[in-house]
């Protein structure tokens, strides 16, 4: 095994509270591990989960101010767990430093005899909407959790799909037929029932009038419903519904091979195009130990700040659209036109290139390919002082989104909140300068703070980023360091063609590395960028095959929808237009 | 009181005329938008898309005429053509140049508020008997708005008559032969133009009929001629709003010799035409209740203190 020889070392700060809560919770710490991305794994007891949150919330050496993510791993096809407890399931939950830059992560083994787990939505908000998924996808209960229902998936359906157990595609199952029965049944499932949602039908004055904004509406950004329990044109309670985007991209992820997943991902947050393959083709290079080139950092850089900028443009002229002006968004449209002429110059597709491979990206970079960018450069400065005075600068704008769905730091950090939303808040965190990754510490760019937390906040500190990532771009146009567009690694995927027939030997390596794609060693890795539209996770475990065991995508927009009822409550029916315009997500990237 | 009705060929050119404007504003708002929105616009049928109002009409006969099984059938069927019918009739009143026009009537200012007043009643039915929530809710704003906005939309107008003393619209285009009231009445002109653009529910008033937030408001049930209806009504009211505007801000057809009356017109209002496509093209649109309490705390007062300032200065020029 190579496991041994690539074991890290932690940082000496998180050794240090691994060291520490080793000792103080003796009887609740079954075991320690740690894997190449340098998160401490803590097997925990059932009964001391939640003391052991608590106490890494508010008391240990270093705090935990996020529950980042919360899922769960079925462990009974998987061969390589040397060093795990037994388990057929494994809770896990990962909790994020704010004031460090450390993860640890937390794991519950279960047997699949008793699949019951102590909820922790008591300590975190947020796991809420993530115990509900974990219920759906895998079965395992959640006790004392307050709504324990499906939420990804429609309330009749029969398994839990991310069991391996379950098919994987249609032709694993029974041709699909609907009988009569069948179909007034699944109607019923669908009848409105105020009660369930957690709403009352009338109050001591008035009685309520419930709408179903969506699952098509011309402003939910896709199939998105939300539950409305109205007094007049006032929000008495809002309750998101979502899943009906939901494809099943991580069970997608248990089929494919390492190398032909990356297209899958490019669909996740469909806006941010090569930056979703980003975090996956880190994860798996972190597992194979492959350095990339510089020159490949800083061209993953560059298209990720061009997707940066698209995606912000899109938002920009929605969130305009959205509290009624007409104009902004074709003005925007346009520009980002222009910017998907130069990714399709680049690499040859528009919103989803999948252009990133494991090592390296698909080609280099095309003969004069400055040019376009340069003169795209110095175009767009212009154009965002224009939209300033006619979206920013706009009163009726201000008045529609200035104190309309404000949060505090606290509740952002409480709700998993990432991203410009967290920024709103006057926290200054960016992904890119607390931990730096792909050579962003390279980089000469600021992070723009707000302080209100409202929806104009929001729009503003995205504003600035792109103004921020024009900047980021203009310095990888200058400064594009020459060399290959591929590590010389093995695993790289497709391999390098220089070595393939010098023997046969090599021949059939480079068939294989081709066919299957690379094998990467039994590994848990985890690795999270900073996306268009908030922090993007993934979290890959491999059992020693040429796929993935399990992928775990964890994306910011799911988080970030799990908080509209907390800021819409008491605002009107336009004020949770523009909340919902202001948060910037897109259905794909909620369901996967 | 006196009447001088047209004769019925120019009823009948009028109406024509009229109906042909507003089905034809489709295309130029469309084109309008298309040009200060950096695209191009519907220029594919016919010669720079002229035909494209042919094609929209020949598609919106076409379709199928649907009465959604929980609505009120009667009321639903008659909420369409109230707003045709009275945005119609207040044409009747306009004078478009000497010796055009259906009817001179003194009355003419008020019973151009009195159908304005009715248009109300085409958008509260056609929600209310829609039986959809999303509707409701339109209509309810609508109601509202139409309601306050109406009400400083008459005192606007009040300056103009005290200075002309006349209800009658020809008299009052006469009367300003020597200056156009848009000069002493401007504060008058803004209320009416901001009042005038709430009546039409365009934006930035189209509050009834938010896409964004309540779908398509009142009409969000309606379909086929039925839409058309609503749809070609908002035009109308368009045009109406500008040729008042133009009747009794400035100066009706009078103009340069060189220029016939009805060009001088009809160049007027497609001034106030174009202005309020591109009051669409660049305003966001404000809440439901910043929007009310605009008119009641702001317009409202203003409106008031104008008409003062005139029915003041009127008595003070009697006096002397």
């Amino acid at each position: 095994m190579e496991v041994a020889e690539h074991t890290p070392v932690l940082d000496p700060s998180l050794a240090n509270l691994v060291e520490e809560l080793s000792l103080r919770f003796e009887q609740e710490i079954i075991a320690v591990q740690t894997y190449r991305d340098g998160i401490p794994v803590l097997w925990v007891t059932p009964a001391g989960l939640k003391t052991l949150m608590h106490y890494l919330r508010t008391s240990a050496s270093i705090r935990f101010q996020m529950l980042f993510d919360l899922t769960a791993i079925d462990e009974r096809a998987r061969v390589h767990r040397e060093g795990q407890p037994a388990s057929d399931f494994t809770v896990s939950y990962h909790l994020m430093s704010f004031s460090h830059p450390c993860d640890i992560r937390l794991k519950l083994a279960l047997s699949e005899s008793s699949l019951v787990a102590p909820t922790v939505t008591d300590v975190w908000p947020n796991a809420n909407w993530y115990e509900r998924e974990c219920w759906d996808m895998f079965g395992i209960e959640f006790r004392g959790h307050p709504n324990l229902s499906r939420i990804m998936l429609p309330p009749t359906w029969e398994g839990h799909p991310l069991r391996k157990e379950h098919p994987a595609r249609a032709t694993e199952m029974e041709p699909y037929s609907l009988s009569e029965e069948r179909q007034q049944a699944e109607q019923e499932a669908l009848r409105f029932n105020p009660e369930q949602w957690g709403m009352t039908r009338e109050s001591k004055n008035s009685e309520f009038m419930f709408l179903n904004l969506g699952p098509n509406h011309p402003s939910v950004h896709g199939v998105f419903r939300i539950a409305l329990q109205l007094d007049g044109e006032i929000l008495v309670d809002a309750v998101p519904d979502i899943g009906y985007h939901h494809r099943g991209a991580e069970k997608m992820g248990e089929r494919q091979s390492w190398h032909t997943y990356i297209p899958y991902t490019d669909r996740i947050d469909y806006l941010g195009g090569v930056m979703n393959n980003l975090p996956y083709v880190m994860a798996v290079e972190k597992m194979a130990g492959i350095e990339v080139p510089e020159r490949v950092k800083v061209i993953r850089v560059m298209l990720c700040e061009m997707f940066r900028i698209a995606s912000h443009l899109l938002f920009y002229g929605t969130f305009a659209q959205d509290v009624g002006q007409l104009s902004p968004v074709f003005y925007m449209f346009v520009d980002r036109e222009r910017v998907f002429n130069i990714i399709e110059s680049i690499c040859g597709a528009r919103m989803h290139p999948g252009w990133f491979r494991i090592g390296g990206v698909a080609q280099d970079l095309p003969a004069g390919w400055d040019k376009a960018i340069r003169e795209w450069l110095d175009f767009m400065p212009a154009r965002l002082r224009d939209y300033d005075t006619m979206v920013m600068n706009n009163g009726i704008l201000k008045r529609r989104t200035q104190g309309v769905g404000a949060y505090t730091t606290k509740d952002a950090l409480d709700w998993g909140i990432t991203g410009a939303g967290l920024r709103a808040t006057g926290l200054e965190y960016d992904y890119r300068k607390a931990r730096p990754y792909s050579g962003y510490e390279q980089f000469d760019f600021d992070i723009p703070v707000a302080v209100n937390g409202d929806c104009y906040d929001r729009c503003a500190i995205r504003v600035e980023e792109i103004r921020q990532s024009l900047r980021i771009i203009r310095q990888c146009v200058d400064n594009m360091p020459e060399g290959p567009y591929k590590s010389a690694h093995p695993s790289t995927t497709p391999p390098l063609k220089e070595k393939s027939r010098l023997d046969i030997e090599t021949l059939i390596n480079h068939f294989l590395s081709v066919s299957w794609g690379p094998v990467i060693a039994p590994q848990e890795v985890t690795t999270i960028i900073e996306a268009t539209k908030g922090l993007n996770s993934y979290y890959l475990v491999s059992d020693g095959g040429t796929g993935s065991y399990r992928t775990r995508i964890r994306t910011p927009s799911f988080a970030h929808l799990q908080m509209i009822p907390e800021i819409s409550r008491g605002f009107m029916v336009p004020d949770l237009i523009a909340i919902i315009a202001s948060i910037d997500f897109v259905m794909a990237d909620v369901d996967r | 009181m006196r009447f001088e009705v047209g004769s019925a060929l120019s009823i009948g050119a009028i109406l024509f005329t009229v109906i042909i404007v507003a089905a034809m504003l489709i295309w130029v708002e469309r084109r309008l938008l298309g040009l200060w929105q950096e695209r191009l616009g519907p220029n594919r049928v016919g010669p720079f898309g002229l035909l494209q109002v042919v094609a929209d009409m020949i598609k919106i006969f076409a379709k199928e005429d649907w009465v959604p099984p929980f609505a009120d059938r009667f009321s639903f069927l008659l909420a369409p053509p109230i707003i045709m019918v009275v945005i119609l009739m207040s044409f009747s009143v306009i004078p478009f140049a000497p010796g055009v026009g259906v009817i001179d009537s003194d009355i003419g200012v008020l019973f151009v508020l009195a159908m304005a007043s009715l248009g109300a009643y085409s958008v509260m039915l056609g929600g209310l008997s829609s039986n959809n929530k999303y509707a409701l809710l339109g209509s309810l704003r609508a109601a509202a708005q139409m309601v306050s906005y109406e009400v400083f939309m008459g005192i606007s107008l009040l300056g103009v008559v005290a200075l002309a003393g006349t209800f009658n619209l020809r008299e009052i285009v006469l009367s300003q032969a020597d200056g156009w009231y848009i000069l002493p009445q401007c504060v008058g002109f803004v209320i009416f133009l901001i009042a005038g653009v709430a009546e039409s529910h365009r934006l930035p008033f189209d509050i009834p009929e938010a896409e964004q937030e309540i779908v398509a408001g009142y009409h969000t049930e309606y379909s086929g001629m039925k839409f058309g209806m609503f749809f070609v009504g908002e035009y109308l009211g368009v045009v109406l709003v500008s040729s008042l505007i133009v009747v009794l801000f400035f100066g009706g057809w009078l103009g340069p010799a060189f220029l016939p009356p009805i060009v001088c017109f009809v160049l007027k209002a497609s001034v106030f035409v174009a202005f309020f496509v591109l009051l669409r093209a660049a305003i966001p649109r404000p809440r439901y209740d910043q929007l009310m309490n605009y008119g009641w705390l702001f317009l409202l007062p203003l409106s008031l203190l104008n008409l003062l300032l005139t029915g003041a200065f009127v008595l003070w020029q009697e006096g002397m």
